[in-house]
C-alpha cells in the first residue's frame, strides 16, 4: 500500500515513472518499453451468490500501449463488462472477491484508496457506458455535467470550464453548443446523448478510455458516426481505448488488437488482421460464422452456435466451450486448455487443444460437411 | 426519396396482406400532428416475408401496429386475406385476432412472469375455445417441441428461469399456436446475442415452412433483414424509399438512403476498413414538421431544388425493384407518358404534376 502511494504521488504525466515500471521483466507477452500504459495481470473477479461463487472473470492478463485500441469481444455473460469494471475498480465491495494486479502507468490500482481512485476516474481513466439514456443525470443540465470534472480535477474557474465544455460539445459535433450547454438530456436523441456522454468522458483528457458497448443502443447510421468520432478524438489525444462489444464487425476495422472472451477468460488474442486471417479458436470461428452477412443470398441458413454460454457457478469441466464446440474431443471435456502462442506469430495466443487448422479439427470438419451433404 | 405511390403493388397475386395508402397520425401539442406513417402501400403473397427497415423513428413499428389495428390507422386500407380490418370494430375485429399475431422485441417482458410456460402458450387456445383439454395439451406440446423447448422440462417453469433466446422461442410458440396466417415480428432478434440471433432466425424460417406463415419482419439491422426476407421495404420518416427483392436492393441500391444505410454496416473484415460515415449530417428531422417534398432531402447528398417542392413517387427500376427518388442511383423505367426526365427540368416547376 505504501509503495503504491509512493508511485501515485509522482506518477501523473511522468514519463520516467512509466518507463521504470515497464522495465520490469516479468511479462510473458508484454511489450517492453515506455509505451505500455495498462498492464493487467491475472485478474480474477468472483461474486458470492446464493447458488455459490460465480467466476465472472477468471484469470485475465493483457497489456495495452498508449494510443492503441484493444477490442474485447464475447457473448452476454462472457465477463467482458465485468472485466472493464474490475480494472476501473467500479464493482461493489460486498460479495465480490477480487485478485490480480492492474498497473496503470506503473501504479498498481488495486492498492489505491477510494479517494485516490476518485482522483483517477474521469481524469486519467474514463468510461463510456452502453445506454446513453441512463448514463446522464436527467435532472441536471448538460453543461454542469461536463464542467463538473473540469472544475474538480483541473481546478478550472467557472468561466474557463464553460469555455472548455462548449469547445468539447463542438468537438463531438453537437449543433449549437452554446444553446445545448443549458439544455437537458431528455431534449436530445440517443445519438446526441451518446455524444454528450463522450464529451463528459473526454473532458479531462484521459489517457485511457473504456467504451463498454458504446453503440449497441444506437442505429447503424449513428453507430458509424459515433465510432468515427471516437477514432478521431483518440488520434488527436493519443488516448488508449478498450472497446467492449459483442459485434466482431464493430472491432474488425476499429481495433489494433482483439481479445475474445468466453466464460471469464481470454480464449484468443491477436492483432486484428492476424486474428481474421489466421483464427485458431473454434469459438472465434463460430462467433464469426453466426453473423448474417450481406454477401450471402437471402434465406441462407445461418451457422448458429448451439446451446448457450456456460453457467459460471458450475462451469463444465475441461474447456468451457467444449459442450458447444463442433470439434470437441474427449480430452476437451477433461483438461482445461491454457493460452499458448502461435508459432511464428508473436502476440497471437489461443486456448484450445485442437485449434482450427489442426489435422483433428479439419478431419471433423470434413465429417460434419459430409453429414450435412447426406441430410 | 421518401415518397408515395403504388407502382410496386402486384395485382396478380393471392395476397395474404395488402396495405394501401396507410396513414398514421398522432396529436401533438398546439394543434399540430405527428406524421408517423405517411401514405405507405405494400402487399404480401402467402408464404412471403416482408422486411421493414429504417432508423429509429422511421415509422416501421407504427406500421406494424397499424396493421394489428393497435391503434387503427388514421386513413388507409389494411386487408388480411379478404377481410378489410379498418372497417371492423369491437367483437368482429376481435374475431380476426387468431389470424394475425405478433412477436415483440423484448422476449422477457412480453411474457407474463407469474404464469408457467404451459399456461402462456396454451392461453390463446383457451381464449378461442379451440379443442378439448387433451387436444390443447397435445398442441402445446407439439408447438413447444417445434420451437426447440423441451415440453416436459419446461411446461411447469416460469419465464425467469429461461434465457432471452429461450423466452423468444416461447413467444414464437405462443404466436404460432392459433395457426395464424400473418405474424408481425417487431425487432424479434435485436435484444439477442449474435449466436442466439442466428438460432432464432433459423427457427423463424423453420416455422414459416412448417405452419405456412406470412411474416412482416421489422428490424433495423439490414443484414438480418436480408437473411429472412423475400421483399424489403426501406422506410424513412414515415415514407417508403425503396421496395424490392433483397438481392437487387442490396447489390444495387437505387435510393441514396438505402445506400447510406448499407454503407454504415460494419463489415467483420479488417481488410475492408471503416468507410467514412455515410450520413454525417445531422439526425432525423421532426415528424411534427417534416421537410416539404422529399422527406429525406435534408440529409441527402444529391438533393436539388426540386426535391423540396415535389414529392417523388414510386417508380420502377425493374419488376423487383422500385424507388421513390427524383435522382435514383440506378436508372428507372418510364411507366407512362407523364414521366419526364427531371434532371433536365427547369427549376421552379409547379409542384402539382408529380412524377
Amino acid at each position: 500500500m505504501s509503495a503504491n502511494e509512493q508511485n501515485f504521488d509522482g506518477a501523473k504525466g511522468d514519463e520516467v515513472d512509466v518507463s521504470s515500471a515497464a522495465a520490469e521483466p516479468s511479462r510473458s507477452h508484454g511489450i517492453p518499453g515506455a509505451k505500455t500504459l495498462l498492464d493487467v495481470r491475472d485478474i480474477r473477479t468472483h461474486f458470492r451468490t446464493p447458488r455459490g461463487v460465480l467466476k465472472a472473470v477468471d484469470g485475465v492478463s493483457f497489456t495495452l500501449e498508449r494510443g492503441r485500441t484493444l477490442g474485447v469481444v464475447g457473448e452476454s455473460g462472457s465477463g467482458k463488462s465485468v472485466l472493464s469494471r474490475s480494472i476501473m475498480r467500479l464493482l461493489p465491495k460486498s460479495n465480490t472477491i477480487h485478485s490480480g494486479e492492474v498497473l496503470f502507468e506503473g501504479r498498481d490500482l488495486s492498492g489505491l484508496t477510494e479517494s485516490e481512485l476518485r482522483g483517477l476516474w474521469g481524469n486519467e481513466i474514463s468510461m463510456i457506458f452502453q445506454d446513453p439514456m441512463t448514463a446522464l443525470n436527467p435532472v441536471m443540465k448538460i453543461g454542469p455535467q461536463i464542467t463538473e470534472s473540469l472544475r474538480l480535477h483541473l481546478d478550472m474557474s467557472k468561466g474557463e470550464a464553460r469555455e472548455t465544455a462548449v469547445a468539447l460539445l463542438r468537438a463531438v459535433r453537437i449543433p449549437e453548443p452554446e444553446k445545448r450547454f443549458n439544455g437537458y438530456p431528455h431534449e436530445m436523441s440517443g445519438g446526441m446523448r451518446q455524444r454528450i456522454v463522450i464529451a463528459v468522458a473526454l473532458a479531462c483528457g484521459p489517457r485511457l478510455l473504456f467504451a463498454d458497448e458504446p453503440t449497441t443502443a444506437l442505429d447503424v447510421t449513428v453507430q458509424a458516426q459515433i465510432l468515427d468520432l471516437l477514432a478521431e478524438q483518440q488520434r488527436e489525444r493519443y488516448m488508449a481505448m478498450v472497446l467492449v462489444t459483442h459485434d466482431l464487425g464493430v472491432v474488425a476495422s476499429r481495433a489494433d488488437e482483439i481479445a475474445v472472451m468466453y466464460a471469464g477468460r481470454i480464449v484468443e488474442r491477436a492483432p486484428t488482421k492476424e486474428l481474421f486471417a489466421n483464427l485458431k479458436m473454434p469459438y472465434t470461428e463460430s462467433l464469426l460464422a453466426a453473423i448474417p452477412r450481406l454477401d450471402q443470398p437471402s434465406h441462407s441458413r445461418l451457422e448458429a452456435i448451439g446451446g448457450r454460454p456456460p453457467d459460471l457457478v458450475n462451469p463444465p469441466t475441461g474447456c468451457p466451450f467444449s459442450p458447444r464446440c463442433p470439434y470437441a474431443r474427449e480430452r476437451c471435456t477433461q483438461e482445461t486448455p491454457q493460452l499458448v502462442t502461435v508459432d511464428g506469430h508473436d502476440g497471437h495466443e489461443f486456448a484450445c487443444f485442437y485449434p482450427v487448422g489442426s489435422p483433428e479439427t479439419e478431419e471433423r470438419r470434413v465429417e460434419i460437411a459430409t453429414r450435412k451433404g447426406a441430410a | 426519396m421518401a415518397g408515395s405511390g403504388s407502382s410496386h403493388l402486384r395485382a396478380d397475386i393471392d395476397a395474404a396482406l395488402r396495405i394501401e395508402n396507410l396513414v398514421v397520425e398522432f396529436p401533438a401539442p398546439a394543434r399540430k400532428k405527428v406524421s408517423a406513417v405517411a401514405n405507405i402501400s405494400f402487399d404480401l403473397a402467402k408464404g412471403e416475408t416482408l422486411g421493414l427497415v429504417g432508423e429509429s423513428g422511421c415509422g416501421k413499428s407504427t406500421t406494424g401496429r397499424a396493421i394489428m389495428q393497435l391503434p387503427a390507422p388514421t386513413r388507409g386500407s389494411v386487408r388480411l386475406g379478404d377481410t378489410e380490418l379498418t372497417s371492423l370494430k369491437g367483437e368482429s375485429l376481435r374475431q380476426t385476432r387468431p389470424r394475425l399475431q405478433m412477436i415483440f422485441q423484448d422476449p422477457i417482458s412480453s411474457l407474463n412472469p407469474r404464469r408457467t410456460v404451459h399456461q402462456i402458450v396454451e392461453e390463446p387456445l383457451n381464449i378461442w375455445g379451440i379443442g378439448t383439454q387433451a387436444q390443447r395439451a397435445a398442441k402445446v406440446e407439439e408447438v413447444l417441441g417445434a420451437v426447440g423447448i423441451d415440453p416436459v422440462l419446461a411446461a411447469g417453469r416460469r419465464p425467469h428461469e429461461f434465457s432471452g433466446g429461450q423466452c423468444q422461442r416461447i413467444s414464437i410458440a405462443r404466436a404460432v399456436i392459433t395457426e395464424p396466417s400473418v405474424i408481425i415480428c417487431d425487432e424479434p432478434v435485436s435484444a439477442l446475442d449474435v449466436s442466439v440471433q442466428a438460432q432464432i432466425l433459423n427457427l423463424l424460417e423453420d416455422m414459416k415452412e412448417r405452419y405456412g406463415l406470412t411474416l412482416v419482419f421489422i428490424a433495423h439491422d439490414l443484414a438480418v433483414v436480408k437473411n429472412v426476407s423475400d421483399r424489403v421495404a426501406v422506410m424513412y420518416l414515415g415514407k417508403m424509399c425503396e421496395f424490392g427483392s433483397p438481392d437487387r436492393l442490396y447489390s444495387s441500391p437505387a435510393h441514396p438512403y438505402t445506400k447510406a444505410l448499407l454503407d454504415s454496416i460494419p463489415i467483420p473484415d479488417p481488410e475492408v476498413g471503416p468507410k467514412p460515415a455515410a450520413l454525417t449530417s445531422g439526425e432525423l428531422p421532426s415528424p411534427i414538421d417534416p421537410p416539404s417534398g422529399c422527406r429525406f432531402r435534408t440529409r441527402c447528398p444529391y438533393a436539388q431544388e426540386i426535391c423540396s417542392m415535389v414529392e417523388p413517387q414510386m417508380q420502377m427500376v425493374s419488376p423487383d425493384q422500385h424507388v421513390a427518388c427524383h435522382f435514383p442511383l440506378v436508372a428507372t423505367q418510364p411507366q407512362d407518358a407523364t414521366t419526364v426526365d427531371l434532371t433536365k427540368r427547369p427549376s421552379g416547376g409547379d409542384g402539382g404534376d408529380a412524377v
